[in-house]
């Protein structure tokens, strides 16, 4: 089987998983190596593919043959599929050459289970190992922890790449009783725990030893199927506001569920993924790390899932109707940053242009706040938006619309089933 | 104090240069245009010539009373904001006059197009750093965009950290200039006209696999082109290798057309020029 055929089947067996970002990267370029990682926090995407999802990593699997029988997987054992693998030198020739071309920022390289979890592990080691030592590359590396891995191999993973994740896919253990048997709750945990404590006791030898070897200096991700199993929005936030407390994850990604398989157990073939619900969690997830929000404030047992409406932020200010108005030139930062429509650059700007001056409605847009969506929640010197008038309702539909034209087309189009009729 | 245009050479100190004799002319400018673009006009006007220490003079002048808008005005420079050196002119101006305490204002009406020109500069050159797309001919990568924006001197910094042991050149071709790196060594120059030469087979095969690795990540069930040309504009993709014709994956020394890089599983990135939908598997191959 010649490299082209073997790149199409182990791309197309890689695609479903969510996490392509090369951002925490902090490796500098170095004498001799080619590459370094890019210091942008917003990570580079190096191209965005027909589904508007960013490139930025050569994502391929190892290789899709699987011992185990995952039903949501195109890779299960029990799938009539055709199978490859890459020889190290093909991988490493890939990356380095679509590297040099500027097509990826690096690699993110996952596999199927072959033989066992240390075999595959070993594999993926070698191959890593030769990318860095022979062709001396320097770049972002992902690389996918197998649960079940010994911690030995775990540590070599961790010493190659910038970043290791392990996929939790099922975000409850009944899912992953059902759904994947051969996988258990402990069996992922337990990477995930090596990995934090061994990233951390690196980032502390790194300020004693300039030299010390670097563990993962990106940290880690993990991904969440969304739709598969029937757990509710606030399981799935719980759990993740749990994953950046008690593990210190970098990101959690989230999948909505492609059915690709019929089985009982899953959502019927012609089941559309739900790609809005998706783009709820990543909303709240942002509002997690960057805007100070804990999961329970943006749901709780009673609202157990998001208003496909409007998206989380809005949600809360609605629910809070005696937080607002929000005067933006008292206001602190963190109450800035919980008005709809300002994000944290304006919020910081707004910061910033108070002290040389009162603000008024009318600075506000050119500092970047979003008028369509702030108006309703904020003052400015005790003034509210010109001739603003508006009911809890007709806020609701103003809401709405505002956000229509910046969804993706498919979320909006989900959105659009929940259009009043008539 | 009288009213003025101002023509310069089109360097940066040239720009200083004018800033530098307004004040000794005693003159408020009303505009500034280059030598290049001048047009017989009813209004007074002025040639200023470039004097070298009158505009160390001024940018000294400008570090001191504010760092910020010295590495502000050169990147300007660099911006496709209309009658960028009158808006730089004024900021300069008030500046001098009022101090730095504005600056902290994003929407003060002088800072404002000039720190919005920057950042859509900034924002375009961060794009570019991954849409760049290198091709390798006897040893050497060599790459072109079409930038609004004369990003170059923003990217260089950049490619010459990641390729330090490559020689590499990227063609502006809007500005006509091109970033040339060796042996630790960059430099910027005009150039008025280049040609990239058709790829060799080793070339070619590298493209063909790109492409299909991109046709075959995209995931059919969330087929989504609105959503990618928002994220990557339409304006990008004339240099992005994964967007080319047939042609473009054609090796030179073999007049075996190789076969379209279509995909069996995958969707098929459009070719020039970019049409709609994704095409049907069964057409690929
Ligand atoms: S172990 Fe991974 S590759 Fe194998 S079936 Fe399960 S999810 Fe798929």
């Amino acid at each position: 089987m010649d490299v082209l055929e073997k790149l199409t089947i182990l791309t197309d067996a890689a695609k479903y998983d969510a996490a392509c970002t090369s951002s925490g990267g902090t490796r500098g370029s170095k004498k001799g190596y080619i590459g370094n990682t890019s210091s942008s926090v917003a990570g580079c995407c190096h191209s965005f593919s027909a589904d508007g999802r960013c490139v930025t990593l050569l994502k391929v699997l190892l290789t899709n043959r699987c011992i185990y029988d995952c039903k949501y997987c195109v890779n299960r054992r029990s799938n009539d599929t055709k199978r490859a693998a890459f020889t190290p030198e093909e991988l490493a020739d890939l990356t380095i050459n679509f590297y040099r071309r500027n097509y990826i920022e690096g690699l993110f390289l996952s596999s199927g289970v072959f033989r066992s979890p240390d075999y595959t592990t070993e594999l993926m080691i070698r191959a890593l190992r030769l990318l860095r030592e022979q062709y001396r590359f320097n770049g972002y590396i992902h690389a996918k922890a197998i649960p079940g891995t010994s911690p030995e191999l775990v540590e070599q993973l961790g010493l190659l790449a910038d970043r290791l994740s392990v996929n939790i896919e099922l975000p409850s253990e009944a899912g992953l009783k059902a759904l994947a048997p051969d996988k258990t709750k402990q069996a992922i945990l337990t990477p995930m725990r090596q990995i934090q404590a061994r990233n951390q006791q690196s980032k502390e030898e790194l300020v004693k030893y300039r030299h010390a070897p670097k563990f993962a200096p990106a940290g880690q991700s993990t991904q969440l199927i969304v739709g598969a199993t029937r757990d509710s929005d606030l399981h799935i936030l719980r759990l993740t506001q749990g994953l950046y407390d008690r593990y210190r994850l970098k990101r959690v990604f989230y999948s909505a569920y492609v059915p690709v398989v019929e089985h009982a157990l899953l959502p019927a073939k012609d089941v559309k993924p739900p790609l809005l619900r998706e783009h709820r969690l990543y909303q709240a997830d942002w509002l997690l790390r960057f805007y100070g929000f804990r999961a329970e404030e943006l749901l709780d047992e009673q609202n157990p899932d998001f208003d496909p409406r409007v998206d989380p932020k809005c949600s809360w200010a609605l629910a809070h109707p005696a937080f607002f108005p929000v005067e933006v030139n008292t206001a602190d930062y963190s109450a800035l940053l919980r008005i709809p429509g300002v994000g944290v650059t304006s919020a910081r700007r707004i910061l910033a242009a108070r002290r040389s001056g009162r603000l008024h409605i009318d600075d506000l847009r050119k500092l970047g706040v979003v008028m369509k969506r702030a108006q309703y929640f904020l003052t400015a010197s005790g003034k509210a938006a010109e001739g603003l008038r508006f009911t809890q309702d007709s806020l609701l539909r103003g809401l709405i619309a505002a956000e229509r034209p910046l969804l993706p087309q498919q979320e909006a189009i989900q959105l659009s089933l929940f259009d009043p009729v008539g | 104090m009288p009213e003025m245009v101002y023509y310069y050479d089109g360097s940066f100190e040239g720009f200083l240069c004018c800033i530098f004799d307004s004040y000794a002319n005693k003159e408020v400018l009303t505009a500034i245009y280059r030598d290049e673009d001048f047009v017989p006009t009813l209004f007074a006007s002025r040639a200023i010539q470039t004097d070298q220490s009158h505009a160390k003079r001024v940018f000294r002048k400008i570090v001191k009373c504010s760092p910020y808008t010295a590495n502000l005005l050169q990147k300007c420079f660099l911006t496709c904001l209309p009658e960028k050196e009158l808006s730089m002119y004024r900021l300069v101006v008030k500046l001098l006059r009022e101090g730095p305490g504005f600056l902290g204002n994003f929407s003060d009406p002088v800072l404002h197009p000039v720190a919005k020109a920057v950042q859509h500069l900034l924002a375009e050159a961060h794009l570019l750093k991954g849409f760049v797309r290198f091709s390798e001919l006897d040893g050497v990568l060599g790459g072109e965009i079409e930038p609004k924006n004369r990003v170059l001197p923003v990217l260089r910094s950049h490619f010459c950290a990641r390729y330090q042991n490559e020689k590499f050149f990227i063609y502006d071709r809007t500005h006509k200039e091109a970033l040339f790196y060796a042996n630790g060594k960059a430099v910027i120059r005009p150039l008025d006209d280049f040609q990239m030469a058709p790829p060799d087979e080793t070339e070619a095969n590298y493209r063909i696999l790109w492409k299909r690795f991109y046709d075959t990540i995209a995931i059919r069930e969330r087929y989504n082109p609105k959503c990618r040309m928002t994220n990557m504009p339409k304006r990008y993709w004339n240099t992005m290798t994964e967007f080319q014709d047939a042609s473009y994956f054609k090796a030179q020394s073999s007049p075996a057309a190789v076969s379209a890089p279509g995909v069996p599983a995958g969707i098929s990135a459009p070719g020039k020029p970019p049409g709609h939908g994704p095409s049907a598997p069964e057409s690929a191959l």
